[in-house]
């Protein structure tokens, strides 16, 4: 007679759509876009909201429920999320249309570039699930966005790191004139930058420490890491400069190149492909500036990304905090 | 008049001088799209012809606008969403005072302000940047949406084809507009039945529209196009419906390519219509003595 012996399964990793790479026991902030735009909308009576049947994963619930009458339900219809929002501007309005990010920038690209874009309208997209920020698969994982969207004239591009940048850039993105996309960090975001002399400025980039040996340029969640990192390699005796780039369009190649204009080892750090993202970005300007200058891309890999836990996969491609310390320790040989 | 609603439709006929007014507009504005044609040798003139009488009745009829202050924010909307009918949209512009006549001439020219492709950015009383098909009545939506949240009277008439009825934006803007209960909305639909490719029956068979239109909820008529009778007596009936909130109208207009012009109503139907350079003045005679002939009592 055979038993059998009951063995505990080792706990799997999952992958939750709306997983959150905040580090165990960080300081984080809710919902600070949500909050940030009912804030924004008490202030200026024009800011209206609407979504494409994901206002509870984008906090745009926050504003539905703070101004219903000022917010617009779409449905499952990124076309007309972006076709209505451009609407809604032509009539004086300021929308700010949430969808995630995979949907703005590949399904719904010809509306925005079209009808919000090329008329140069007030028009905020706020997209969520940048990067790898899910480990939903390439359905749901917008590795490429800002390479899709860095070509359309007049579309100003911000990629906050945390709570404090969101905020920050809520009221500046409703100020300024013409289309902004925003890469949403939703649900509890960390609260990294207030530990910094630091305000968010629409188009600034603004160095955050200085460094003797290593540059990073980072923008998005990749500048919390960034700053992770400098910690980390502080105590291998390597000096890190980390300056931080939320504003990818227009770029502020003037603060960047000040800093890549040394003899220090430069990097950049993204939540996004490789191709077209941040890394191009410094790197055009690079060139275009004749600096005769090597820069390391700590970036995703250009291909399609594996479904799975979100800190699997951040170890995987390279975006974790020991990765990022390894990959500079191996270049400074 | 062929009225295929659920509704019932109030009995009203509209009079005869109304109707010979807007008449006469449709055939000033085939005039000026023969003209603009005849400069570029070239040009959508076939769907200006089949439009102008829907065009006459927007302009000459339906829409309030300051003809000095193309962006007065009392003003109705029009928006084009088939750019490529822009040379019927610039001669309905000229015939309500927006676009001087004077300068039609420049159509699709370098530096004009009258593009191949109608854009806003380019044209006064041009609201929006048709020809990526689909878009116009998505943007609708929001006009009509942000118009009736601040209070405005205003409406919102999209004007497409039946081409658009392939894109599936024109039906996620149908389900959205019934959703919000666009009263306030009205889609001006030209079944010309042809598209780019060839006749719509053969490229993607949309038939049957009025039902489609319908099973969306919107208030439907379909009507001969090209009767402004017929048009005008549907918008009389959308108005004695219509309220900022409630369902959106749609009115489906049969048209013909060429309408009024016999050498290019039965020339072989083609999207890009070619017209020789003698052609022209036969096709401006031959505009002058149908109008005589079909003019009512």
């Amino acid at each position: 007679m055979s038993t059998t012996v009951a063995t505990a399964k080792p706990k799997l990793k999952t992958s939750a759509m709306i997983a959150s790479f905040a580090d165990p026991g960080q300081k984080t902030t809710p919902a600070p876009f949500g909050h940030a735009l009912v804030k924004a909308a008490h202030d200026n009576g024009k800011i209206v909201g609407l979504t494409a049947d994901l206002g509870k994963y984008t906090d745009m619930h926050i504003f539905a429920k703070a101004f219903p009458e000022r917010f617009f339900q779409m449905g499952m219809a990124e076309q007309l999320l972006l076709g209505a929002a451009a609407g809604l501007a032509e009539t004086g309005l300021i929308p700010f249309a949430s969808t995630y990010s995979v949907f703005a920038a590949r399904r719904a690209y010809d509306f925005l570039c079209l009808d919000i874009a090329e008329p140069n309208l007030n028009v905020n997209i706020v997209g969520g699930l940048p990067g790898l920020t899910t480990g939903y698969g390439p359905s749901h994982q917008a590795t490429e966005d800002m390479a899709i969207f860095r070509g359309m004239p007049n579309l100003t591009i911000v990629d906050p790191c945390d709570s404090v940048d969101i905020e920050q850039a809520v009221p500046q993105l409703a100020a300024s004139e013409g289309p902004t996309y925003l890469r949403l960090l939703r649900g509890n975001v960390p609260t990294v930058l207030d530990e910094y002399d630091y305000t968010f400025e629409l188009g600034k980039a603004k160095v955050l420490r200085g460094g003797n040996d290593v540059v990073f340029v980072s923008s998005g969640l990749m500048t919390m890491r960034a700053l992770q990192a400098a910690d980390a390699l502080a105590k291998h005796n390597v000096d890190v400069a980390v300056v931080h780039t939320p504003t990818i369009k227009p770029f502020d190649a003037e603060t960047v190149l000040a800093e890549l204009n040394t003899d220090r080892l430069a990097v950049t750090l993204e939540n996004h492909t490789v191709v077209g993202g941040l890394f191009e970005t410094v790197a055009s300007a690079v060139v275009t500036a004749g600096l005769g200058k090597r820069v390391v891309p700590i970036a995703l890999p250009d291909r399609f990304l594996d479904a799975g836990a979100l800190p699997t996969l951040h170890e995987r491609y390279g975006l974790s905090v020991d990765k990022i310390v390894a990959k500079v320790l191996a270049e400074l040989g | 008049m062929t009225l295929s609603s659920t509704e019932a439709a109030p009995a009203a006929t509209p009079n005869a001088e109304r109707v010979d007014r807007i008449r006469a507009a449709a055939q000033r504005i085939r005039h000026h799209a023969l003209n603009m044609g005849e400069v570029q040798g070239q040009g959508y003139v076939g769907q200006a012809l089949g439009a102008a009488d829907m065009l006459a009745a927007v302009y000459g009829d339906q829409l309030t606008f300051r003809p000095g202050d193309p962006h007065w924010e009392g003003r109705d909307r029009f928006l084009l969403s088939t750019g490529h009918y822009a040379i019927g949209h610039y001669a309905a512009l000229a015939e309500a005072g927006i676009v001087p006549v004077s300068e039609l001439e420049t159509y699709g020219s370098d530096d004009s302000r009258l593009p191949m492709s109608g854009m806003s950015t380019y044209t006064p009383g041009m609201e929006i940047s048709g020809g990526s098909l689909g878009h116009g009545l998505t943007i609708a939506v929001g006009m009509a949406l942000g118009l009736r949240a601040q209070g405005s009277a205003s409406r919102v008439i999209n004007f497409l084809s039946d081409g658009e009825l392939d894109e599936g934006s024109t039906w996620e803007a149908a389900m959205g507009a019934h959703h919000h209960q666009l009263g306030n909305l009205t889609a001006l639909v030209d079944i010309n039945a042809l598209q780019a490719d060839g006749a719509t029956d053969t490229v993607l068979r949309t038939e049957p529209v009025t039902e489609k239109w319908e099973a969306f909820g919107w208030y439907t008529q379909r009507v001969d196009g090209n009767d402004v009778g017929a048009l005008l007596a549907a918008f009389d009936n959308i108005a004695a419906v219509a309220g900022p909130v409630g369902r959106p109208s749609v009115i489906l207009c049969d048209t013909k390519v060429g309408r009024g012009v016999p050498l290019l109503e039965t020339r072989e139907k083609a999207h890009f219509m070619r017209i020789e350079e003698h052609e022209w003045q036969i096709c401006r005679e031959q505009l002058t003595a149908g109008y005589g002939r079909t003019a009512s009592a």
